[in-house]
């Protein structure tokens, strides 16, 4: 479902992915680790659609489209979700008042049943308990004076009701409690399926141990220079990336 | 999201940019005491009337035009304005709807105040000023029934002289400002509301304004009194065509809060704030002031979007002890609009208490203009005011400026002012858009929550009505 073959993008006019290849198959989940700075970020906002960041060479298919030409609102309606590492705030703007307008582009876009008012706070009170947010959550400003952790968690709970086809994580597990970790594990994990593409993007490998991936990249100076199964995880715990870039860094 | 994209969103036609064509009488342009003269006849006034208009005439001419406030235009030139206008069909006064100019029902529709649905929908009783004069007063009947006056102006000079003689100018003077003055000279129509003593108005009242004559200008005049422990709630909502000369519009409005009345007094302004070049606005310069006697509420809420140059200064003088003064704002401005705006608290009476909560959004290369001033007198002891200002940028060729006076004279006050700049960020709207939000809805979405600590103020219909409003002005071609 995610094709992308030889990325080159830039950031800000700055070269950042440099031919970078990658495969994402319905029901796998992959892993894309690798040291600060490497570009982890930089792939999944050039896949959302983020401004400034520019697709120069290769290209990056979406259910055989290219992502190139769609508009950011496009590839979300498409079916492509980015869970951010950064959640910001918009004040004012209720979290219901949000996902109400969220859903019901995305949800018209894929020509699914429209959500009215009940079924919709019915739906957003069950995925904020699935995540272990109180569901007065729905009256604040999307993530307006939220702590770091229920940010993180207020993705995914909007993650669950968008139900999308893929669904990339930017460092969801930083900054959260051992206990927190898993509750939104079990929410990703929830969301695997045979029909959905998962791709977390991480840098520590403890989230590993509760969403188990299929597969695991490791991201360095904007290309994958080493691909495997879940034991690449353990093995890059254990030795950090300086074996593989050939540079000194701890984890 | 680039300055060309943010442009494009803000770009987006006046929707209530359309003329209708009523056989109307008016007065040829220019000023002097024989307009005057005519002006009051027509309206058949008591002599005591006329007296005043002609002495605040003659107090206007005596006065510069303000030069302060933080906008440029051009002069304007009195003696092209014209000072009278009526929709002719109001002769032989209609009785019912039926009877009311259909295409004058027609603008009403267009702009989404069914009249017959109102009629209807008990709660709102209706005063509608068609340019000058008030066409049509409904639920009158029941608003007797609690004893409140809800008239016209002119009906008011006639019907209850010994109330207008006491109290109007008795707020804003007839020499208090270039502009009041001259609305003083030449008012043409506007509300009256009495409330009696104890008396909670059963409806919220409420006044649709619009100007369709061109080259008239507006000058309603407008009075409300809440006699002592009574509570009105008053709604003003204007709209006006599209048209390619300036109009001039100066009201006056005053507020008496008798001992340990409230009154709510809401705005929602719509008027055409000229094109993308700035051509073809109104030019709005309104004084609205209340006067709060002991223990008594005023409270000021406004949405302003239109208008090409906006000049306004709701104000409370807190006179009694106990007395609480509002002012909720949110001010929009776009193409090459400049607006003004703000509020004046005066403390004088003991535990007086103001709060100011002013929402300024500006896009393209309009410019938006808070000055506030909160004056606290020596005999106000224990005076609180807590005063917040938000900024709010679409773009970068625009401007927010905030003009913050404090005057205290009482070591006694508290006060508390914060201020913030912000802009519409690329992360939010990257957020929105990544939740498969179009950029439109995100930017309107955004607007509003900015908004929202004044809209909760409004009454729930006008609250709605400013979201949309707000939408429909940041709606562009997008697609
Ligand atoms: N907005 C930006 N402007 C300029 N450089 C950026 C920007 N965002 C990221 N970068 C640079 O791109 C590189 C990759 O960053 P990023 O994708 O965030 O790495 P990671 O997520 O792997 O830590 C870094 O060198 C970073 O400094
Ligand atoms: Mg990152």
């Amino acid at each position: 479902m995610l094709e992308i073959r030889d990325l080159h993008a830039t950031v800000a006019d700055k070269p950042i992915l440099k031919g970078l290849n990658l495969t994402v198959n319905p029901g796998e989940v992959h892993a894309i680790m690798g040291p600060n700075g490497s570009g982890k970020s930089t792939l999944a906002n050039v896949l959302a659609g983020r401004d400034n960041y520019e697709i120069t060479g290769g290209e990056a298919l979406f259910e055989g489209k290219s992502l190139a030409d769609m508009e950011p609102e496009e590839r979300a309606q498409a079916g492509l979700f980015l869970a951010f590492q950064y959640p910001v705030e918009i004040p004012g703007v209720s979290n219901m008042e949000f996902l109400k307008a969220a859903l019901e582009s995305v949800r018209g876009a894929q020509g699914k049943e429209e959500w009215d008012s009940v079924t919709l706070l019915r739906q957003a009170r069950a995925a904020c308990k699935q995540v272990n947010l109180d569901a007065s959550f729905l009256k604040r400003g999307v993530n307006e004076g939220f702590s770091g952790g229920e940010k993180k968690r207020n993705e995914i709970m909007q993650m669950l009701l968008m139900e999308p086809k893929l669904a990339l994580l930017d460092e969801t597990d930083s900054g959260l409690d051992i206990d927190a970790l898993q509750v939104v594990a079990k929410g990703v994990n929830s969301l695997r399926s045979p029909e959905r593409g998962i791709v977390l993007v991480t840098h520590y490998q403890r989230l590993l141990d509760y969403i188990v991936p299929d597969f695991v990249h490791v991201l360095s100076n904007g290309q994958i220079i080493k691909s495997g199964g879940k034991e690449l995880a353990l093995e890059l715990e254990q030795k950090g990336y300086g074996w593989l870039t050939g540079e000194e860094e701890s984890a | 999201m680039s300055q060309a994209e943010l442009d494009k969103l803000i770009r987006s036609n006046y929707e209530a940019g359309f003329t209708t064509t009523v056989d109307t009488e008016t007065l040829p342009p220019g000023l002097s005491e024989d307009v005057i003269r005519f002006l009051s006849d027509k309206k058949g006034e008591p002599d005591w009337m006329l007296q005043w208009r002609l002495d605040s005439y003659r107090k206007w001419q005596e006065m510069p035009s303000p030069t302060w406030a933080h906008l440029h235009h051009p002069p304007i030139d009195f003696n092209e304005v014209s000072y009278y206008s009526k929709p002719k069909s109001l002769d032989d006064a209609p009785k019912s709807l039926d009877e009311v100019d259909p295409e004058l029902l027609a603008t009403y529709e267009k702009l989404g105040i069914p009249l017959h649905e109102q009629e209807m929908l008990a709660g709102v009783a209706v005063d509608v000023v068609f340019d000058s004069s008030s066409v049509f007063t409904t639920f009158k009947e029941k608003l007797a029934e609690a004893g409140v006056i809800f008239c016209s102006i002119s009906e008011a000079i006639k019907n209850h002289p010994e109330l207008v003689k006491k109290y109007l100018g008795s707020v804003v003077p007839q020499g208090d400002n270039f502009y009041a003055a001259l609305n003083s000279a030449v008012f043409s129509d506007g509300s009256f509301v009495y409330i009696p003593k104890g008396v909670r108005c059963p409806m919220e009242l409420s006044t649709y304004f619009r100007i369709n004559e061109a080259n008239t200008g507006q000058f309603e005049r407008t009075l409300i009194i809440a006699d002592e422990g009574s509570y009105v709630s008053y709604l003003e909502g204007c709209t006006a065509p599209q048209r390619d000369e300036n109009q001039l519009h100066a009201a006056v409005v005053e507020l008496v809060a008798l001992p340990g009345a409230e009154i709510k007094y809401s705005t929602v302004q719509n008027w055409y704030p000229g094109d993308e070049e700035g051509k073809g606005g109104i030019y709005n310069f309104v004084t609205k002031r209340g006067v709060a006697h002991d223990n008594s509420k005023i409270s000021w809420t406004q949405v302003e979007t239109g208008s090409a140059i906006t000049w306004k200064y709701p104000s409370v003088i807190l006179r009694g002890d106990n007395s609480i003064g509002e002012f909720y704002s949110v001010a929009l401005t776009r193409h090459m609009q400049q607006a003004d705006t703000g509020t004046k608290m005066i403390h004088l009476g003991k535990n007086t208490k103001s709060t100011i909560i002013s929402k300024g959004i500006s896009a393209a290369r309009s410019q938006n203009s808070y000055r506030g001033l909160v004056r606290i007198s020596p005999r106000a002891e224990n005076a609180r005011n807590f005063t917040q200002c938000d900024s709010l940028l679409l773009g970068d060729q625009c401007g927010a400026h905030t003009f913050p006076y404090i005057e205290s004279k009482n070591p006694t006050a508290t006060i508390e002012h914060e201020a913030t700049t912000s802009k519409v960020s690329d992360d939010q709207m990257f957020l929105c858009r990544q939740r498969g939000i179009d950029p439109e809805k995100a930017v309107s979405m955004i607007v509003n929550g900015f908004c929202k600590e004044v809209f909760k103020e409004l009454p729930m219909e006008f609250a709605v009505e400013a979201g949309k409003l707000l939408e429909v002005s940041l709606e562009g071609a997008v697609g």
